[in-house]
């Protein structure tokens, strides 16, 4: 038994390892972008040249990326709030509707992670063009509410679902109605999901590239400002350098997010004891 | 009484507006965002091509050359092998962490989760776009060979071609594989595990007979959530794979692009959505053969 624990921990060890190689595999690639930004040379390639900023200040006064930088916020901010609203009421219809409807709706919600990318996006091309509004911000919009709505719903249910059933019955037997319950217990319970959910989806919205290619009028967001420049070797410092602010930017929020999903888990669970 | 009947009548009149405001953004999204916008896609599918949005007449002549032209049939092939290879190394090197995270992570184990779900939370794009630097001509991995004398000419031979798809794809989407099997392994029961090393099973027996089995559900899901975006990707192809890599994705975005033939991107896109019906259902028998819980 003893040999047995002993060898246990040596596999541990061994797969401790494996692991700390597997985390290097998935950030070495992506940290290359910052390394390379700060370089001074207009190639990617070692050995170093030295330390510059030059290209972070070709980011200043650049009106086609400020333009899309606007364009990707506003997208963002608008697509994950509908993408939230919708995964709040899906989830919560799906846990407490008991209604085959909310959960045919559920179910279809949480259909697009079984849809490749590029069918998303003529569907929607297809769609946006029949109801006349045509490749365009609001087209887009749309796009990114689907794209992020598995996000939104999966974690809005699982937060919704850690709220303890009996919350809810009181509230309703001391005569507060649907509404009230919703709005005065169940929504303010649970809004560091909320709150995690609407970065997560602002992320998803920012960094969206597949969709947005087919959904995009004249004016780019940001990933398409990146895809355009890709095709001139002069600017690739630039989008490195351009690349590692969203990269930080996104460490960023979603590292806020996955903290508030769970400080409020635990206050959740603790409360109702 | 009649208050109380009353009070009755008005919940009863709130909940159902409650009930229809609650219900009705979902169902706008999900029923025309989705289920209206595919079925769309299937009706474009049987329509010939005449340049105006939803095509002309009754046709089934999109499906008649995508089966008969060798060309598609190349393409899909290559498309199933990339994305095949792609799910297969991801799964098969995120299952060794998913384990680790599973059974002996310890205090750690929320930190290294967190480490390997944040790649999946940055830009698809520039992950992509870190190995065309990576791997090109004049790139990263070329300049560090020939300055650590490995090599002393810069090789063409890394940027475009299939390999670097596949592993770009399979770096793209490891943070994918590695929560679903996390989550498989860490709903064993600890006394499953017991009760094999109690019965004389050596660890390894203990794994191939109990471990493995039981984490199945978790590793299809994987395999699925990896494979489904990887097999229409047309990104990829496009930044790090050259024309010897062109994928079914790539074929569909210039049809509602350059090539403009919409209907018949339509009926490709059925395809891929029939193949990937396949494999699901392929998954789901697998599932209920090697993945029993008894």
């Amino acid at each position: 038994m003893n040999a047995q624990r002993a060898s246990t921990k040596q596999d541990g060890r061994w797969l401790g390892l494996y692991v700390l190689a597997y985390l290097v595999f998935l950030y070495l690639p992506v940290l290359l972008i910052p390394l390379f930004s700060f370089n001074d040379s207009i190639q990617a390639a070692f050995p170093l040249q030295g330390f510059t900023l030059q290209w972070y200040a070709t980011l200043y006064g650049n009106p086609a990326l400020s333009g899309a930088l606007a364009n990707s916020l506003v997208i963002g901010a608008i697509a994950a709030s509908g993408a939230t609203l919708c995964g709040i009421t899906v989830s919560y219809m799906d846990l407490y509707g008991r209604s085959p409807l909310a959960a045919t709706i559920s179910a279809i919600a949480r259909l697009p992670i079984l849809i490749p990318g590029v069918i998303v996006g003529i569907s929607l091309l297809i769609l946006v063009n029949l109801i006349g509004l045509g490749p365009s911000r609001v087209a887009i919009v749309l796009g990114h509410i689907l794209v992020a709505l598995p996000t939104t719903v999966v974690v809005m249910r699982s937060r919704f679902a850690a709220i303890p059933r009996t919350v809810r019955e009181a509230a309703l037997d001391l005569g507060a109605s649907d509404w009230t319950t919703f709005r005065r217990v169940m929504l303010p319970l649970s809004a560091p999901a909320v709150l995690s959910a609407f970065m997560l989806a602002f992320l998803i919205s920012f960094d969206e590239f597949i969709v947005v290619f087919f959904l995009a009028g004249t004016e780019p967001t940001l990933p398409l400002y990146i895809w355009s420049q890709l095709r001139f070797p002069r600017s690739l410092p630039t989008v490195m350098a351009l690349g590692t602010v969203i990269l930080a930017v996104s460490f960023i929020i979603a590292g806020t997010a996955e903290i508030l999903r769970h400080r409020g888990l635990g206050a959740a669970r603790r409360s109702p004891a | 009484m009649s208050t109380l009947v009353s009070a009755q009548a008005s919940q009863g009149r709130s909940s159902s507006g409650f009930r229809l405001a609650m219900l009705l953004p979902g169902a706008l999204v999900t029923f025309l965002l989705i289920l209206f916008a595919l079925a769309l896609v299937i009706f474009l599918a049987f329509r010939a091509n005449d340049g105006s949005l939803l095509g002309n007449g009754f046709s089934i002549a999109n499906f008649t050359t995508v089966l008969s032209d060798p060309l598609y049939w190349t393409v899909t092939l290559r498309s199933l092998v990339i994305a095949g290879l792609v799910t297969l190394a991801t799964v098969v090197t995120a299952y060794p962490v998913a384990y680790y995270l599973a059974f002996h992570a310890g205090r750690r184990r929320g930190l290294l989760l967190f480490l390997v779900t944040l790649p999946f939370w940055t830009s698809y794009l520039l992950r992509v776009f870190a190995w065309k630097i990576v791997l090109a001509y004049n790139g990263v991995l070329n300049s560090a060979l020939i300055e650590t004398g490995i090599w002393s000419e810069p090789t063409l031979a890394f940027l475009n071609t299939p390999a670097a798809v596949v592993v770009t794809l399979a770096h793209a989407y490891a943070p994918f594989a590695i929560l679903p099997i996390y989550v498989a392994l860490d709903t064993i029961p600890k006394s499953l595990l017991e009760a094999a090393s109690d019965l004389g099973a050596r660890p390894f027996t203990a794994f191939r007979r109990v471990v493995l089995p039981n984490s199945m559900p978790g590793v299809l899901a994987a395999a699925l959530v990896v494979f489904v975006p990887t097999v229409g990707d047309y990104v990829t192809p496009a930044m790090v794979g050259g024309p010897a890599s062109t994928m079914i994705g790539t074929l569909i975005q210039s049809q509602f692009g350059k090539a403009n033939d919409w209907p018949f991107g339509a009926a490709l896109s059925v395809c891929v959505m029939l193949v990937i019906l396949l494999v699901v259902l392929v998954a789901r028998g697998a599932d209920r053969r090697f993945g029993s819980r008894t």
